[in-house]
């Protein structure tokens, strides 16, 4: 399954080589062309048709990691995040450097004051032990710079629902390589692009030099769906179809697109929810600002603890999302307006 | 070292470690433990609260020694189960409330259920993260709706905390619950080995259950045996960047034998002789009171039990990553054999005071 | 149907709850509790330390049930020169909660808790408590109560519909269903009905009753926690929602295959039951089930609010529930793998 195949790779922002490399492997008896920019986007043109409007999909291939920034003269890698992760979810969990296994441990319960458990422990506390027993043997098989990445299988849970890393943003990854595998009569570009997660760096890029007449950006957004959460709070429930975002920290979208993509949704009985919450962002946000501006959507996968060892999500989100982009894809240019 | 042995123990524990058996709920260990010791002892039996005695007959026969591992893991509890699908728990033994955020689970409901404890996603939490996230404040998320979950799940369900071994550098094996199963490993080498020495007494290797929540099982099989001589078999804290001051004892560098109150000293006495004599490496490891474990419950049994405790230095106690050295497991059990074998038949006589 | 549709005389309940019995001076009730049974067993004891043993003698299974008498108090430990006392806490006194609480020693004086001028809130602590029971002097007050004499906190007994409220129904309200349940019983088995002292203070009774009888099988009856109140503390255990079968507390974690009887069991009578996951706390099975070799021990609870105050509830048809639980546990073969 290609969601599991892409999630259980590793690829942070700036070090995404490997997800290229499969999405390359992929899509290639599908598409016209396949380069890779200056800072690592793989565009990908559908056909080669230069005439009518031209569609950019966008996913990012990069996803949240640690990096290693110092190793202990006990042979210890003590390290920093790449892109925003909560330090306490690190605790008590392995991890994948290389071709190590290691673990981020947490001193024993036994050995705390009471007060030390209400404490979350920080980042600057928290080390890798790869089982190295000096700072030289550690150095044979990590360097500084390195990066060490989540060590979760991508699974089913419960009904109709996965577990893994990574689905922000391999979730918009797998939608995208399926619809570069179908066919439209319009000039299709699909960007996999590079470095959202600090700073929605390679979209900026792609968008650029692309120059799409539309873009629409495929992701996977935040869900606090959670039993302490009010409900006015959970920003999209994962299951109830994918989420269109109306505006975060980054964009305000068009009105005129969001209705658009609605009524596509209400007349093909697609499940459909709104992005609600303003906070975070993705790469719409350097796209729609690009040159004179592009009309940009963004259509989103909830995912219950996004940036977390083990994210959820529901696939018929990931079906629905793709029966909504397909419906906007074969509406364009007779029906849908940009 | 002898590999094959080590890597028969390394399968033995990883199969031990990724099986779950929470306190009072070992149940599912007793095939797996008993399938191991039966070729090795006389008798293989079990009791009323799940302990496995596996009994191995020496020469004479006069004394009994008593060997304990517990096999129990910490774990959770289902507490309830809320409207929205999630489900609310409490802690069995010993569990560091930091340690759960996004961590895998298996709840043990009419079939086995996946799940994952839940986290409140960061921008939503106005502490900038500096407080930890309160059990209460967490769920497990099963990918349920609520009517399906009340058909497999129910409140007072057992959840077992879930990981796979891991090996790192340096026969490093790292996963869950090698408290205290590491332990259980260490009498399966010692009861090999002792299928190559002579040795005068009894030996019973007790895989005890309920020790997370106050030795429960060693209170009542010590009972039982009413032994002439005990030995816990234990994990102990070894040092990492964070214990600086609080462990001495290492990874790598042997058994760790118990200095202290709990302890006989000529019990303590002997286990160094041993270890010197057969060139096993072994560290000291002082314990000024309460041992915390199942040393500590048969010392005082019925008349008293002259008792010791060899430990196996461990790394993050109390996580899903404790981090073990396989080469100290194996010398572990070599130095019960040895200590073992070394016993004099007038067991009474030599550890009186 | 094993169940004797007679109503369960809720007179006694009030009776028991009533009664003199901190941990340590439990006789009144164990007395009391003598003199209702003594025509519904074949043999009665005291032991050593004062639990009451009525036994009915059978062929079966050697099962003992235990419930407490003894109740929260607190001890005189200093009577000072104008006659106020100040006094230590026997078992589990929550002490913010004792301001202008009333006790009654056991030859009927009253005393009322007052506190010392206070700070801050926080500051409320043992010591800045007293006891007034109107004495003027050291003297005076020698007159009424001595230094090491116990007192139990007042909370009269009432019903409204099917809620009860009391003081000791923890865990008088064990006690009653033990007692109703032998009025009742017909079996094989030979059961030991031991009424335990000094449960608040340690499971002292039931550890050593366990190691004199040693019983193929326990069940203690007590009370637990519920979580239906506004904003409680989580808990599923709801009042009037059956009696509970106990799965965890910090004394005892319910071993599986007895957890399975007594759900399968009142699933067969068809009695309504939920399970008890306490976070605190524990219960005379909790010293039981490690006396010896093991004992295979479980609970049955009866949801209680406000355990621990003058003002404890219970639920009429959780206690009948209790009672029939009981009785179908008893009167089946009790036939378990681990026995």
């Amino acid at each position: 399954m290609l969601l599991k195949t892409l999630t259980q790779l590793n690829g942070t922002s700036g070090a995404e080589q490997e997800i290229r490399k499969i999405l390359t492997e992929q899509l290639k008896p599908y598409v016209n062309s396949i380069h890779t920019d200056k800072i690592g986007n793989l565009i990908v043109h559908k056909n080669s048709l230069t005439v009518g409007p031209k569609v950019m999909i966008a996913a990012h291939m990069d996803e949240v990691a640690l990096m290693i920034t110092a190793i202990t003269s006990e042979g210890f890698l003590k390290f920093k995040p790449v892109g925003g992760i909560d330090s306490r979810i690190l605790v008590s969990k392995p991890v994948q450097i290389n071709a190590l296994l290691g673990v981020i441990g947490a001193k024993a319960i036994h050995l705390q004051k009471p007060k030390e458990r209400e404490q979350a422990l920080k980042i600057e506390q928290l080390y890798i032990d790869i089982g190295a027993t000096a700072k030289e043997e550690a150095e044979k098989h990590v360097k500084i710079g390195d990066y060490a990445y989540f060590y979760t299988e991508t699974e089913p849970l419960g009904e109709g629902y996965w577990k893994g890393k990574a689905f922000d943003d391999r979730v918009g990854c797998t939608l995208l390589t399926e619809l570069l595998k179908k066919d439209y009569p319009l000039n299709l570009i699909g960007a996999f692009t590079v470095q959202e997660e600090v700073g929605l760096r390679g979209a900026t890029i792609a968008a650029y030099h692309v120059q799409p007449d539309l873009a629409i950006i495929l992701e996977g957004t935040v869900s606090a769906h959670m039993m302490e959460v009010e409900e006015g709070a959970w920003v999209t429930e994962p299951g109830k179809g994918p989420a269109l975002s109306i505006m975060d920290r980054a964009t305000l979208y068009q009105p005129k697109l969001l209705q658009q993509v609605i009524e596509l949704a209400e007349k093909n009985g697609i499940p459909y929810q709104f992005r609600k919450g303003h906070s975070g962002g993705n790469d719409a946000g350097s796209i729609h600002l690009s040159r004179e501006g592009i009309p940009t959507l963004a259509i989103s996968v909830p995912c219950r603890y996004i940036h977390s060892t083990a994210s959820v999500m529901a696939e018929a989100d990931l079906q629905n999302a793709l029966a909504l982009v397909d419906a906007i894809l074969k509406s364009i240019p007779n029906e849908f307006k940009f | 070292m002898n590999n094959a042995q080590q890597s028969s123990a390394k399968d033995f524990l990883k199969r031990l470690s990724e099986n779950s058996g929470v306190s009072g709920y070992e149940e599912s260990l007793t095939p797996l433990v008993q399938a191991e010791f039966h070729p090795l002892a006389d008798a293989v039996y079990t009791d009323a609260l799940g302990n496995i005695y596996a009994h191995k007959k020496g020469t004479i026969g006069r004394y009994k020694i008593m060997l304990a591992a517990h096999m129990d893991e910490i774990g959770l509890m289902v507490k309830g189960i809320e409207q929205s699908g999630f489900i609310r728990f409490t802690t069995v033994g010993g569990v560091d409330q930091r340690t759960l955020l996004s961590q895998e689970v298996i709840i043990h409901g009419r079939k086995p259920v996946l799940g994952v404890i839940g986290s409140i996603p960061p921008h939503l939490l106005s502490d900038n993260g500096e407080k930890a996230v309160k059990i209460d404040e967490m769920g497990i998320d099963v990918g349920l709706p609520y009517d399906k979950i009340r058909e497999v799940i129910q409140v007072g369900d057992i959840i077992t905390l879930r990981r796979q071994c891991i090996e790192m550098l340096n026969q490093l094996v790292a996963g869950k619950s090698f408290d205290d199963r590491a332990g259980v490993v260490v009498m399966k080498i010692c009861l090999e080995e002792l299928q190559k020495i002579q040795h005068a007494h009894d030996v019973i290797a007790v895989t005890t259950t309920q020790e997370e929540l106050g030795y429960r099982g060693a209170i009542t099989s010590s009972y039982t045996l009413n032994p002439d001589l005990g030995i816990a078999i234990d994990v102990t804290h070894a040092l990492t960047p964070d214990t600086k001051g609080q462990v001495d004892v290492e990874l790598g560098k042997g058994p760790a034998v118990a200095i202290g109150p709990n302890f006989h000293p000529l019990v303590y006495e002997e286990l160094l002789k041993s270890a010197r004599e057969w060139r096993v490496p072994y560290q000291i490891h002082p314990v000024p009171g309460r041992s915390g474990t199942d040393a500590w419950a048969i010392q005082v049994t019925q008349a008293g039990v002259p008792t010791g405790l060899v430990s196996i230095p461990l790394r993050y106690m109390h996580t899903t990553v404790e981090t073990i050295d396989m080469r100290d497991i194996v010398h572990t059990g070599k130095l019960l054999a040895y200590f073992i074998a070394g016993l004099p038949e007038d067991l009474e006589g030599k550890i009186c005071y | 149907m094993p169940y004797d549709q007679n109503p369960l005389d809720y007179s006694l309940l009030e009776r028991l709850t009533q009664t003199f019995g901190p941990s340590g001076i439990e006789d009144i009730v164990t007395t009391a509790i003598a003199d209702e049974v003594r025509p519904y067993c074949d043999e009665m004891k005291t032991d050593t330390l004062g639990n009451l043993i009525a036994i009915r003698r059978g062929t079966g299974k050697k099962i003992m049930i235990a419930a407490h008498v003894d109740e929260i108090g607190v001890m005189i430990t200093h009577i000072d020169e104008k006659g106020y006392l100040r006094f230590a806490p026997i078992g589990g006194v929550s002490i913010r909660e004792l301001p202008h609480r009333r006790v009654l020693f056991q030859n009927g004086i009253m005393g009322t808790i007052g506190v010392e001028k206070l700070e801050k809130p926080i500051d409320l602590k043992l010591d800045k408590l007293y006891l007034d029971i109107g004495a003027t002097s050291r003297e005076e007050a020698k007159t009424r109560v001595s230094i090491g004499e116990s007192a139990v906190f007042a909370g009269n007994f009432t019903k409204q519909g099917k809620r009860m409220t009391s003081k000791a129904m923890d865990d008088r309200v064990g006690c009653f269903v033990a007692i109703e349940v032998l009025k009742r019983l017909k079996t094989d088995h030979e059961v030991y009905f031991v009424f335990t002292v000094q449960e608040e203070v340690g499971v002292r009774g039931a550890q050593t009753a366990a190691f004199a009888l040693e019983p193929d099988l326990a069940i203690a009856l007590d009370v637990t926690g519920t979580g239906d109140t506004p904003k409680a503390h989580p808990m599923d255990v709801k009042l009037a929602h059956g009696a509970a079968i106990k799965v965890f507390d910090r004394s005892m974690i319910t071993h599986p295959k007895i957890k399975a009887w007594m759900a399968h069991t009142a699933e067969q009578h068809n009695i309504s039951y939920q399970w008890e996951v306490l976070e605190y706390g524990g219960t005379d099975s909790g010293a039981i089930h490690l006396s010896k070799g093991g004992i295979p021990s479980g609970v049955i609870s009866i949801p209680t609010r406000y355990i621990h105050s003058p003002s404890e509830t219970v639920d009429q048809g959780d206690i009948e529930g209790a009672v029939q639980l009981l009785l179908a546990l008893l009167e089946g073969p009790a036939e378990l793998s681990i026995l």
